[in-house]
C-alpha cells in the first residue's frame, strides 16, 4: 500500500468536499436564520444564500467563486509514518485539485503581481502543524475568502480595561466593516499573552469549531453567547442590509497571558465558511469527518441491484 | 420597485433607480477588480483606448471560477468581490469609461457616491458568495483581456448575461447610500449595548 498516494487522494477529496458542500452545521444555522428573520431585506439575502448552497451541491461546483486562500491545519500523531513529507503531498494535491474541480487560482506574488495559476506559491498552501498523541493524522482544509480578511484585527490591551475594551472594539469593528466580510459571519476571538498566539487561536476558533459548539469552560461559553447576542442586536444583518443575523456564532479560544499584556485577535469567517476534514490511519484507512454522508453519496454510490 | 434593464444603459434608465430597488440586467457585463482598474486608468492616461468600449455598460466587481471547454470559456461560479477595494479608482473610472451601473458587494464610499450623482450612475449589490446563482445568468463569455498578465481572477472578462440579478440598489444617482443609514443605526445600537 502506498500511504503517500492515499494521503494525496484523501487531501484532494477534502478539497473537493470543502469547496463545494457547506458543512451541515453552517448550512443548518443559515436555514434557521432564514426562518427567524422578519426583515424583508435580510430574508432576501438569506434565501439567495440558501438557494446558492443547494445549487452548488446540485451542480457540484465551488459554492463561492472565491475558493479561498489555500490553508491547511494538520494534527500529526506521533505514530503516523509520513512526517515532513506531508507538506509536499499536500502541495501536490492542492495543485491537482485546483485543476480538476476546478478552483480559482488565488495566489499572487506581492512583489511581481504574478499568479502561478495553480494555488501554490511561496509558503502556500499555508500549513499549520500541531503535534498530537496517536498513530493517525488529521488534515483539515480551511479555505478562507479574501473579503473576510478585511476586518480582522489584533491588538494588545492593558489588562485592567481589557474585557470592556474587547467588547467595544468587537462591536465597532463589526459596524465599521458592515457588509464587507459577507455576514452572517463566524467570529473567532483569541486571547493570549502575545499577538501571534492570539491570532493563531482566533483563526482556529473561527474556522475549526462547529457552529453551536460552546467552549468547555462555562465562563468562556457564557461570554461567547453574550457577545453573539450583542452582535445580533446591531442590526447589520446578512450582507449588511439589516436584520437580526449579523453573526452565526462567536468562538473564543485562550492561552494564559503575560501579567502586563492582554493580547486579543478577531478573525472573521464569511457565511460560506468551508471545511474539509479527514483522519488517515497508518494502514491507509481513512474517515471523512467533515462530510461523512455527502462523501458516501458522492464517492461511494453504488447502483441499486 | 423592480426594474429590468438592458445595456447600453441610457441616463434615463439609470436616473429612475432608487436605493432599495431591485434590478435585473441583460446585455454586456464587464469585470474589473483592483488590477484592471489601475491598468485601464493607466491606458487612458497614456492616451490609449481600452480594449472594450465601456460606455453604457455594467461593471462587475468579480473574478470567476472558469474553465475552458472545447476552446470556449465556461463560467462555473462568479459572485461579486468586495467593492470597497476599488473605491480609490472608481470615481475616475466612471468618468473616463462612461460605465453606468457598478455591481459588487459590500458597498462603496462617498467619492463614488458623489461621482454617481454627477454622472448619473448607480451601484447595486448581488448577494455576496451566491456565486453559482450568479453564474446561471451568464450565458456566454464574449471575451477576456489581460489574462496572461493578471491571471483568472484579475483579468477583464466580458460576459453576455440574461436577467442577471436580483441586484439591490445601494447607491442611487441622487448620491444616497443605503449602507450609511444602516451604519448610523448600528452606531446608536453600540451605545445602547455598552450602556446596558
Amino acid at each position: 500500500m502506498d500511504l503517500g498516494g492515499v494521503v494525496k487522494d484523501v487531501v484532494k477529496k477534502i478539497v473537493f468536499l470543502g469547496s463545494i458542500y457547506i458543512p451541515d452545521d453552517v448550512a443548518a444555522s443559515l436555514k434557521a436564520a432564514l426562518d427567524r428573520e422578519t426583515d424583508p431585506n435580510a430574508k432576501f439575502m438569506l434565501s439567495a444564500i440558501v438557494k446558492n448552497i443547494d445549487l452548488a451541491s446540485l451542480r457540484k461546483v465551488a459554492v463561492c467563486q472565491d475558493t479561498g486562500m489555500p490553508t491547511f491545519h494538520v494534527a500529526l500523531g506521533d505514530g503516523f509514518p509520513i512526517r515532513s513529507g506531508l507538506l509536499d503531498i499536500i502541495r501536490d494535491a492542492m495543485r491537482e485539485a485546483t485543476k480538476e474541480i476546478p478552483l480559482r487560482p488565488n495566489t499572487v506574488d506581492p512583489f511581481h503581481e504574478k499568479n502561478p495559476g495553480d494555488n501554490t506559491g511561496r509558503y502556500v498552501p499555508w500549513i499549520d502543524v500541531e503535534l498530537i498523541p496517536g498513530d493517525y493524522v488529521e488534515i483539515a482544509y480551511l479555505p478562507k475568502g479574501g473579503g473576510s480578511e478585511a476586518p480582522n484585527k489584533a491588538f494588545t490591551l492593558p489588562p485592567g480595561v481589557a474585557w470592556r475594551e474587547l467588547r467595544k472594539r468587537l462591536l465597532e469593528t463589526v459596524v465599521e466593516y458592515g457588509p464587507m466580510p459577507c455576514p452572517p459571519t463566524i467570529v473567532g476571538i483569541g486571547i493570549a499573552g502575545t499577538i501571534d498566539a492570539a491570532v493563531k487561536l482566533a483563526k482556529k476558533a473561527a474556522l475549526l469549531r462547529n457552529v453551536g459548539h460552546r467552549h468547555e469552560d462555562p465562563k468562556v461559553a457564557q461570554l461567547e453567547l453574550e457577545l453573539l447576542r450583542d452582535l445580533n442586536r446591531l442590526g447589520v444583518g446578512p450582507h449588511g442590509v439589516g436584520g437580526v443575523t449579523t453573526a452565526l456564532d462567536v468562538h473564543i479560544e485562550y492561552a494564559h497571558r503575560h501579567p502586563a499584556a492582554f493580547s486579543v485577535a478577531f478573525v472573521f469567517s464569511c457565511w460560506a465558511t468551508r471545511r474539509g476534514i479527514a483522519r488517515i490511519y497508518p494502514d491507509g484507512r481513512y474517515d471523512i469527518l467533515s462530510h461523512p454522508e455527502t462523501y458516501k453519496k458522492v464517492f461511494m454510490e453504488v447502483p441499486a441491484t | 420597485m423592480e426594474h429590468r434593464l438592458r445595456t447600453p444603459l441610457r441616463d434615463e434608465d439609470v436616473a429612475k433607480l432608487r436605493v432599495g430597488d431591485t434590478v435585473y440586467i441583460s446585455g454586456t457585463l464587464v469585470t474589473a477588480r483592483d488590477a484592471t482598474h489601475m491598468l485601464l486608468l493607466d491606458m487612458v492616461r497614456r492616451g490609449e483606448r481600452p480594449p472594450v468600449d465601456l460606455r453604457g455598460l455594467a461593471l462587475y466587481h468579480a473574478g470567476p471560477v472558469a474553465k475552458k471547454v472545447d476552446g470556449e470559456w465556461k463560467v462555473l461560479a462568479c459572485g461579486p468581490t468586495t467593492s470597497m477595494r476599488m473605491e480609490a479608482f472608481e470615481a475616475e473610472f466612471l468618468e473616463v469609461t462612461g460605465v453606468k451601473l457598478v455591481i459588487g458587494k459590500g458597498g462603496m464610499g462617498k467619492r463614488t457616491a458623489d461621482a454617481m450623482r454627477r454622472l448619473v450612475a448607480a451601484y447595486a449589490i448581488f448577494p455576496g458568495g451566491a456565486a453559482v446563482l450568479a453564474a446561471e445568468a451568464i450565458k456566454r463569455v464574449a471575451g477576456v483581456y489581460f489574462l496572461e498578465e493578471l491571471g483568472i481572477p484579475e483579468a477583464m472578462w466580458v460576459f453576455e448575461v440574461e436577467d442577471f440579478g436580483p441586484l439591490t440598489v445601494i447607491i442611487d444617482p441622487t448620491g444616497s447610500n443605503f449602507y450609511d443609514s444602516v451604519r448610523e443605526r448600528a452606531g446608536r445600537a453600540i451605545e445602547e449595548i455598552l450602556k446596558g
